[in-house]
């Protein structure tokens, strides 16, 4: 069931879902939260599609908030909310409201999503595309116990990871991380085989694949070992290598779906590991909604330490070369950086 | 295992992302060309193996009498799988899978079958390195568990060598009453020391019967009145609304209540009624589980405070069934229960005079099992009688299956300008807050043998108790009268309905 709301306010479209639920005879709500998914209106279509798949798993209240590009100054003072309200088979489990913004409400969202979040129920947002430089601190990300990005669809995925590493605050969580949750589970499993010193690993990927990076951190982070970045190129990531006092453990994906795994003195194993869609992955990130802390680890371990030679460095040159090493990256990248990375030397610099 | 998990520097008992994974290992199938294996067991490996929770290498041994190559066996599971697996289908795990299946054929006396199979178990540990660990499970008639685990031990298949183990799977039945558990008890574990062996009651599997713990003791809203100061009665249902179909040979002379009382109901009872364990690992569910079950205590008179029945010819939701009775391979002098109810006691502080009622049968009014705790009348109504006339008692219903979830019944006041109440129910549905395909209940059984956790497997003790309570009833039926007789398609002979009027109570329409 749709219904269509023109030049409309939150309150009406609270009276509409009511409406429509008493309409198709299900007053009963089970819904366990509300995902706001704030997109421009080119992706929005893909991002609900799975954000509706995702909620036959976590039945939820789907707000997507597109915001409106106005052409000409009477556009841009004019207000306007225009609203979609889907229920029932239109909106897979749970119930959808699609809110068109135009003019001076684009910058004031957070009004229209505030009256229409469920009670009690957490809530959940996510940027499929261009994220706030501080997800924490935008309008509707304070809104959020958990903010989802995805450093994948950026134009420069990597300073963007520098950015999310400097603007973490629990609670903050990025697809690119999500992605690599069945390597790291199969690399654990690897290690729970042998009984082994690792002594370094070689993480490869194709480039511009902030997943490849995270899951570098990741390993240099745990295993305390350097950790090498090198580019192939994909689909995605395509090994990791690892040596260890017994022999090399490696991971292989050439072809994006059927991994192996060889460790020394063990027979070779086929190992599924496809590429998952983002309903998936959406899915698996609306599981837990307490902070991800092996991420924020991860993420803040620093992506220049990754090739460094000596991983035992102090704490606290360490904390130094990051400042140093981000100012540089800055520098270089100044004409195309986002507003996001231009931030970053002042954040770090107030703390 | 669990001092190469505390080294494994990617281990993190923070980073909750990370499935609990199973170490190498493998699962031998004995009975493979079977129903369970092929619609539930088959299926379930392949949806562990889909989920990303099986150890790369996995490995699947078959074994049964057919005459099947390695390739027959995988056709086999592959066709198992496409028709019951619960996730998709997706060709590069089955690629990951069929790498370490294999088939031995042979009969279960045969001991060459049984060297074939400990040379392919040596083989695959070469081939998929799966470091020695192997699961049995015996999906085999009871009759046969002495046989093949004699085989086992004589091939050398169950000795437990260091850095390594070998598993037991048992289905029910458990043994026939106590002094057959017994037996089977003694013939499994002279093979398999107690802890290596899981009997699988795939109740305790289920989502929503571990959800009664998280019920209780994660909430504070249901504990406190959850003792006899509020609860008036307890009711545990299991109901079929098939006959017993193919099973005769297996049904008759066993029956209802040792094939669902003893093990499922006792379970629940089990679970509904024991006190807080100290923590959440397998000894100190066990501990208390075995508290409660030895506090049940029989009423005196068996004759008031116990109902058989068989079903009889009758319309069964717009089919026409036959009677146990006349049922193929059924003795028409027949005294075996197709329905069964018991009232039974706790003696402890808890649940003192407060009975439960468990039931269950084939060919009722629908397929469904709950558990329906029904709470006392308020003590006092400040409204008056035809205000409350609608009014029942308020109750926690736990549905187990088919539509899980709980719903809380209480009254509530019509609209109106009279002061009137009724009952209304608050529901909770599983499907609508949580994953419509949530994992069946033999995914997370099969996953906890592999991992060797034994939180959801009665033990020994629970089960000799459950038997037990039943051995009186089942002597005490067998020397008196015959089991009434019910129309199928209804909820079960007017005695059963009797049995609760005479204490002023009556059953639920579940």
């Amino acid at each position: 069931m749709k219904t269509d709301l023109t030049d409309t306010t939150s309150s009406k479209i609270n009276k509409a879902l009511v409406l429509g639920r008493r309409a198709i005879g299900t007053p009963a709500v089970g819904m366990v939260l509300t995902l706001v998914i704030v997109t421009d209106e080119e992706n929005a279509y893909d991002a609900l599609k799975a954000a509706n798949e995702a909620s036959r798993e976590h039945p939820s209240r789907t707000l997507v908030v597109i915001k409106r590009v106005s052409r000409s100054p009477r556009d841009r003072a004019k207000a306007r909310l225009d609203a979609e309200v889907r229920l029932g088979a239109d909106a897979s489990t749970g119930e959808t409201v699609v809110l068109r913004l135009y003019g001076e409400v684009v910058d004031h969202a957070q009004s229209v999503v505030l009256p229409l979040l469920l009670p009690d129920a957490p809530v959940v947002v996510w940027w499929p595309v261009n994220a706030p430089s501080d997800p924490a601190n935008d309008p509707l990300g304070a809104l959020a116990q958990r903010r989802v990005t995805d450093t994948y669809s950026a134009e420069q995925p990597i300073q963007e990871l520098t950015a999310r590493a400097d603007a973490y605050t629990p609670g903050d969580t990025d697809l690119s991380w999500t992605r690599i949750t069945p390597w790291r589970s199969m690399l654990a499993a690897a290690l729970d085989q042998v009984v082994c010193e690792v002594t370094s690993a070689e993480v490869e990927g194709e480039e511009f694949n902030p997943s490849v990076e995270l899951l570098a951190m990741w390993l240099a982070d745990r295993l305390k070992v350097p950790v090498r970045r090198s580019k192939s190129a994909g689909p995605g990531l395509t090994s990791v290598r690892m040596e260890t006092s017994s022999g090399p453990i490696v991971l292989d994906r050439p072809d994006g779906s059927l991994a192996t795994l060889s460790i020394q003195g063990q027979p070779d194993r086929g190992v599924a590991l496809k590429r998952r869609d983002t309903a998936e992955l959406i899915a698996e990130e609306l599981r837990r909604l307490d902070p991800d802390d092996t991420y924020a680890t991860a993420l803040r371990f620093g992506l220049e330490r990754l090739d460094e030679e000596a991983a035992t460095t102090a704490p606290e040159t360490v904390v130094e070369t990051v400042v140093e090493a981000e100012v540089e990256a800055v520098v270089e990248t100044v004409p195309a950086a986002k507003p996001a990375a231009k931030k970053a030397p002042a954040k770090k610099a107030a703390k | 295992m669990s001092a190469v998990h505390g080294a494994n520097p990617l281990r993190d008992a923070a980073d909750r992302r990370l499935p609990r994974i199973a170490g190498p290992s493998g699962l031998v199938i004995f009975g493979v060309t079977g129903d369970l294996s092929r619609k539930k067991l088959m299926p379930a490996v392949y949806d562990l193996a889909n989920r990303g929770l099986l150890p790369p290498g996995f490995s699947l041994v078959g074994f049964a009498r057919r005459e099947w190559a390695d390739e027959d066996f995988a056709q086999e599971v592959y066709e198992a799988v496409k028709q019951h697996a619960r996730t998709p289908f997706r060709e590069e795990v089955w690629q990951q899978l069929i790498q370490g299946m294999r088939f031995v054929q042979g009969d279960f006396d045969d001991d060459t079958a049984f060297e074939q199979l400990k040379s392919t178990i040596e083989e695959l540990d070469k081939a998929q390195g799966t470091g020695g660990n192997f699961a049995f499970y015996l999906s085999v008639p009871p009759k046969f568990f002495p046989l093949v685990v004699q085989q086992l031990k004589k091939h050398g298949l169950a000795d437990q060598k260091d850095g390594s183990w070998r598993r037991a799977v048992i289905e029910k039945p458990f043994g026939h009453d106590l002094v057959s558990a017994k037996e089977l008890n003694e013939v499994v574990h002279e093979v398999f020391p107690p802890d290596a062996v899981f009997r699988i009651d795939h109740y305790l599997g289920k989502e929503t019967v571990q959800n009664i713990l998280a019920l209780r003791f994660a909430n504070t809203l249901f504990e406190p009145i959850w003792n006899r100061s509020y609860v008036d009665h307890v009711q545990i249902t299991m109901a079929e609304d098939i006959g017993i179909g193919g099973r005769a040979g297996y049904y008759d002379g066993i029956g209802a209540a040792r094939d669902v009382i003893q093990n499922h109901l006792l379970q629940l009872l089990a679970l509904t009624a024991m006190e807080e364990p100290a923590s959440f690992d397998a000894d100190a569910l066990a501990a208390e589980k075995t508290k409660v079950l030895g506090a049940v205590k029989l009423p005196k008179d068996l004759g008031e405070s116990t109902v058989r029945g068989q079903y009889a010819a009758g319309w069964q939701g717009g089919a026409k069934a036959v009677g146990y009775l006349q049922e193929d391979g059924i003795d028409p002098q027949s005294k075996t229960d197709t329905y069964a109810a018991v009232k039974l006691e706790i003696d402890n502080r808890r649940w003192a005079g407060v009975p439960f009622y468990l039931r269950t049968g084939k060919r009722l009014g629908r397929r469904v099992t709950e558990i329906a705790v029904v709470f006392q009348r308020a003590p006092h109504s400040p409204f008056d009688h035809t205000a409350t006339e609608e009014l029942g008692r308020n109750a926690i219903v736990i549905r187990v299956q088919p539509d899980e979830g709980v719903t809380v019944r209480f009254g509530s006041k019509v609209p109106g300008t009279q002061m009137e109440i009724r009952d209304v129910s608050m529901d909770f549905a599983y499907g609508e807050s949580f994953t419509e395909s949530s994992p069946e209940a033999y995914e997370r059984l099969i996953l906890d043998v592999l991992l060797g956790d034994s939180n959801l497997f009665p033990r020994v003790e629970e089960v000799e108790l459950s038997w037990k309570i039943l051995d009186p009833i089942e002597q005490f039926w067998d020397t008196h009268g015959k089991p009434a007789q019910y129309q199928s398609g209804t909820w079960g002979p007017v005695e059963a309905d009797e049995m609760l009027a005479r204490d002023g109570r009556s059953w639920r329409r579940p």
